[in-house]
């Protein structure tokens, strides 16, 4: 568990647009919708968060709750192949000075790789399987510096061996397949950080390999993170992975944040009925094994029918509390509800305590 | 490897023995079953109206009244040592390799496929490289914007390729771009003799055929590169910042090839084994057309050997596809 002080990715106003950056990654009322054949598809539907680097910001939330999207909306990803064309983005992202969202594709082409990079959820799908790791490591390395191959190759054995791939000098020459699942994450990092990223985006790095091999790449990319410096993302649904390597959380739930904070405040004070849901269906080391897991009841939502009002609303259990004369369609907005930790609630404080106090906290 | 390609070579020989030993028994067993006497089959060798004592002077010297396996087994020496046929009067030395004798035209069968290959290996290799051309490129631009202009009109043309037949394009683009517009020559001239004529006459042939196929791998690289265009490493190109040009070209359509190579193999080889329609339609002196006026003759010995020989190429083109694939796709192992 990290500890307060290492804690400090600044999280500034939840909605805010216009002005300057005031982070190194600063995104803001971030929209992203696919228009279907079925209706419009709202991904994602105002997300802002900032990010300082050496920082690492853990996204959580199920499936379908808009998180690969909005990674792959900063790297710019949406707007290329054939699906691309219908993608209707709106907001800022601000990395280091630069807006993304209205930037030209080429711009961001030149910054994909360079200045921000992603490592992918199933490193044996994201790899090339006709080309060696080395090649694959080279290319990515040549796209955005000028040098011969031999040189690129060598950066290639050299970040291998950062990675902690046994014999550099000779896998480099191998086919994804001939690598094992964990060595093949590894060289998928190896591959992110060639070129010296700032900004670092892990979609779920960890999800296709095994317990063991897991905690080894979150090592690895914390051990990463302090010798480059670089800011990172990482997008999980195992709340596990970002108690361990998150300084920040941001909990995602049909396509808005629903709850943010430093990642005690989210363990310990969460404050938000959908992140206690989250925290009660997490197994844990130090739970009675015949206690069973609670599991969030009900679906998640239609992204084409996002509930009007709080879109946790069918499924939440203190949905009945009384809250004051707002109705079921007001939509709750981000509020501060201690240093640096907001939440999208329309229970009041003193509800979202007595019940995390009362009935949710000695369950856990 | 070479254990691999030891191991397929021999299985091709033996797959190569069994088209033999089938495509033998159907001309020489078959009508025996059907009640066809060896004295009927004689007589097919003789002129018309023949008399008892030719067509038991040619069972003999033929060896239409031994069993037919033993016959089987002449066949077969005389691939590996040659043959001699007793044809009554004269004998006729059959070099190795011995793919038999037309008795209808006095002739060995081998030297006569020798002589028209290089017509049709000519058809077959300007065809595939402007069909693989077109159809790749086609297929690779319809595939980046399906439902486009051009990806409709290029599949409509496509479904309209695929289902055109030969005797239909080829004779139309005959009338009119040789007969009326008197552009392309209608007699075929060896390259070595002529290489422009050579190619003026082909010109047709080539775009003809090349229509047809490359109606079918427009349609097959489309739908390959639809796929591999959504999978994940495609992705990660573009994430390395990658220009969508080498993520189309380098990453895309080099995992795409793979299927595109196998069926390529199949149709080189069976093209190699004579164009049959096209051939005619064009009048090209190649191994199609020489089948065609065996079969036309009833002149089994050519049949037989036109048979073989595109059995051989089908069998040769899918072992080379068989070995290239280790090199197309480094995930799979020859073993």
């Amino acid at each position: 568990m990290t500890d307060l002080s290492k804690t400090g990715a600044a999280l500034g106003e939840p909605t805010r647009t216009g002005g300057t950056p005031s982070a190194f990654l600063d995104v803001r009322d971030l929209k992203v919708h696919f228009p279907t054949d079925d209706g419009l598809v709202k991904s994602v539907d105002g997300l802002s968060f900032q990010l300082e680097k050496g920082k690492t910001l853990g996204i959580v939330g199920e499936s379908g709750s808009g998180k690969s999207v909005t990674s792959l909306a900063i790297m710019g990803l949406h707007r290329l192949g054939n699906r691309g064309k219908n993608v209707q983005m709106s907001g800022e992202i601000w990395l280091d000075g630069k807006e993304l969202v209205s930037a030209s594709p080429d711009e961001v082409r030149r910054l994909r790789g360079r200045e921000m990079a992603m490592i992918f959820q199933d490193p044996l799908s994201a790899m090339h399987p006709y080309y060696t790791i080395g090649n694959q490591i080279v290319e990515a390395y040549r796209v955005h510096h000028k040098v011969d191959k031999k040189t690129a190759r060598r950066r290639a054995v050299e970040l291998l061996d950062r990675v902690g791939i046994p014999e550099p000098n000779k896998r480099v020459d191998s086919y994804p397949h001939e690598f094992s699942g964990g060595m093949r994450q590894r060289a998928m990092i190896a591959m992110a950080l060639v070129n010296n990223p700032e900004l670092l985006i892990a979609d779920e790095p960890t999800t296709a390999l095994d317990v063991t091999v897991q905690a080894q790449i979150l090592d690895l990319i914390r051990d990463l993170q302090k010798e480059f410096g670089s800011a990172v993302v990482i997008i999980t649904h195992d709340l596990g992975v970002v108690a361990e390597i998150a300084d920040d959380i941001l909990v995602m739930y049909g396509g808005r944040c629903v709850e943010r904070g430093p990642v005690d405040d989210i363990f310990y004070e969460p404050q938000h009925p959908y992140t206690w849901g989250l925290l009660g269906s997490m197994p844990r080391i130090d739970r009675e094994q015949t206690d069973r897991l609670i599991p969030v009841k009900g679906q998640p939502p239609s992204l084409i029918n996002v509930p009007s009002g709080c879109a946790f609303n069918p499924r939440c259990p203190y949905a009945d509390v009384p809250k004051g004369g707002i109705t079921r369609t007001e939509r709750p907005e981000l509020r501060e509800v201690g240093s640096r930790h907001f939440t999208a609630c329309h229970l009041s404080s003193e509800d979202r305590t007595r019940i995390w106090n009362e009935e949710i906290a000695p369950k856990l | 490897m070479i254990s691999y390609i030891i191991r397929r070579t021999f299985a091709a020989v033996i797959l190569l023995l069994v088209v033999t030993a089938v495509t033998f028994g159907i001309f020489f067993l078959l009508p025996r079953l059907a009640g066809q006497s060896p004295d009927q089959l004689a007589a097919q060798y003789i002129g018309k109206n023949p008399s008892p004592e030719d067509i038991a002077a040619v069972k003999a010297n033929l060896g239409l009244d031994k069993p037919v396996y033993e016959q089987y087994w002449e066949f077969i020496k005389g691939i590996v040592s040659g043959a001699t046929y007793n044809l009554g009067p004269t004998t006729a030395k059959c070099d190795v390799p011995c793919f038999g004798y037309s008795f209808k035209q006095h002739i060995e069968v081998w030297p006569q496929l020798v002589d028209r290959l290089p017509v049709t290996a000519s058809l077959a290799a300007g065809a595939a490289v402007l069909w693989l051309v077109a159809g790749v490129a086609t297929g690779v631009i319809s595939a980046l914007r399906p439902g486009s202009f051009f990806d409709r009109s290029a599949m409509g043309v496509a479904l309209a390729g695929v289902s055109l037949p030969m005797f239909f394009t080829g004779q139309l683009a005959l009338l009119v771009f040789s007969y009326q517009l008197d552009i392309f020559g209608r007699t075929y001239v060896p390259f070595t003799e002529n290489p422009s004529q050579w190619a003026n006459t082909l010109i047709l042939p080539w775009c003809s055929l090349a229509l047809l196929y490359s109606a079918i791998y427009a349609r097959l690289t489309r739908s390959g590169m639809l796929e591999t265009m959504s999978e994940d490493f495609i992705r990660t190109a573009r994430a390395k910042g990658l220009g969508e040009r080498k993520v189309v070209l380098k990453h895309g359509l080099r995992a795409a090839l793979t299927p595109i190579v196998t069926v390529f193999g199949m149709d080189i080889g069976l093209l190699l084994g004579g164009a049959v329609i096209t051939e005619s339609v064009f009048s090209l002196p190649g191994i199609g057309q020489y089948a065609v006026q065996a079969i036309t003759d009833n002149d089994l010995p050519p049949i037989l050997g036109v048979t073989l020989l595109a059995a051989f190429f089908v069998v040769f083109c899918n072992l080379v596809v068989d070995v290239l694939y280790a090199t197309v796709d480094p995930r799979v192992r020859l073993s």
